[in-house]
């Protein structure tokens, strides 16, 4: 038990001395990805949003004094088929064209110990906002960190998928929304390398 | 056995002749009704009806062959030989299609990426991945393997009549549940 203790203390320490350098801020959006899986009829369903923007500020080795924005666009949506793109961006759905983008802002950031974190914030979709909790890891790769969480949200908390589709018999009110942002540091903020 | 082939037959390939039967008149008309309706909580519903029943299509078929194997089918009544040819050829293409039919919406499930849940409880492995055109192509297999079916079950059915009503021999009968006669 002691010398498993020493080796989390010894990597605690590691990832002091890797994270002190760097406040990771600079999304690569196209190395991101924003999913969803949800069950339709009992059975795992999954899709992605090809657009999004995601503004963060990220120091492991002051996490309190991170922050994060989400955006969505939600006419990005790919539920797998051209049916479903359609159908989601009506009014009983996103009703996207009045509005166009899901938004997650943080309101404080934890952390949960190793690479395990908390961020906490509030999520607006379709003119409601609910508070959010979503747990997260973040890894170091080479000069960029990479996070990955996921929240579950329920779909009628804002009115996604009104009138006959409010029945969660067909399409189950729990969504699971996925994560994985890789970013790097800016230089200037980065430790100076000589 | 050996002495004495069956005049009809036997019960439990009488039970799975028409659970089949059954099916198949379910399936395929909500197979053509459904895929036109507007994307609703219904159509999603009776999309995995569909599934199920030819799932159990699918599984009664194991049940049947054994069934065959155990208690062979009563040999044919006196006819012309090429309706012998005929009635072999479209039940051995019945037994194919009843196979490939739900293979194939199967398969096609799994390409669209809305895997089947057996009964909703069941999650059936998914033999191929999701890919768009293989969905598609899976898809026209699955219709016309559909559409292969529908007319050999109505040439079954049309000969079957045939034979009640025309013939009137024991064609039928030997189908239908009832005395060893």
């Amino acid at each position: 038990m002691s010398s498993l203790s020493r080796l989390f203390l010894l990597g605690l320490l590691c990832m002091a001395k890797v994270a002190s350098s760097a406040e990771f801020n600079q999304v690569q959006h196209e190395k991101s990805s924003v999913s969803f899986g949800y069950k339709q009829m009992g059975v795992a369903m999954d899709g992605k949003f090809r657009k999004f923007v995601v503004n963060l500020n990220f120091d492991p080795s002051k996490p309190a004094t991170a922050n994060a924005q989400v955006d969505i666009d939600l006419a990005s949506i790919d539920t797998g088929t051209s049916e479903g793109d359609d159908e989601v961006a009506g009014k009983q759905w996103f009703n996207s064209k009045a509005f166009p983008s899901a938004k997650f802002a943080s309101t404080s950031v934890k952390a949960l110990g190793a690479d395990r974190y908390e961020v906490t914030g509030k999520l607006s979709i379709k003119g409601k906002s609910v508070d959010a909790i979503a747990p997260f890891t973040f890894k170091p790769q080479g000069p960029a960190g990479v996070f990955d969480g996921a929240l579950t949200i329920k779909r009628l908390d804002f009115a996604i998928g009104e009138g006959p589709w409010a029945d969660v018999g067909a399409v189950a009110n729990e969504v699971q929304i996925k994560f994985h942002i890789v970013a790097t540091a800016l230089p200037t903020t980065a430790a100076p390398k000589k | 056995m050996n002495s004495q082939s069956p005049s009809r037959y036997a019960n439990s390939a009488i039970l799975i002749h028409w659970l089949t039967a059954l099916l198949i008149f379910v399936a395929f008309p909500l197979g053509k009704y459904m895929h036109d309706l507007p994307l609703s909580p219904q159509k999603l519903e009776l999309f995995s009806y569909h599934k199920w029943l030819g799932i159990t299509v699918l599984l009664l078929f194991l049940p049947r062959l054994l069934v065959r194997m155990a208690k062979p089918p009563p040999t044919a009544l006196p006819a012309p030989a090429w309706q012998h040819i005929a009635a072999n050829v479209t039940h051995a293409l019945l037994y194919l299609l009843i196979l490939l039919v739900p293979l194939s919406g199967w398969l096609m499930s799994s390409a669209k990426g809305v895997s089947v849940v057996y009964l909703g409880l069941i999650p059936l492995p998914d033999m191929v991945d999701k890919n768009k055109e293989l969905g598609s192509l899976l898809r026209n297999f699955h219709e016309a393997l559909s559409t292969g079916l529908f007319v050999l079950v109505a040439l079954h059915l049309a000969a079957a009549i045939k034979h009640h009503v025309i013939d009137k021999d024991g064609t039928l009968r030997r189908m239908l549940p009832g005395r060893n006669v």
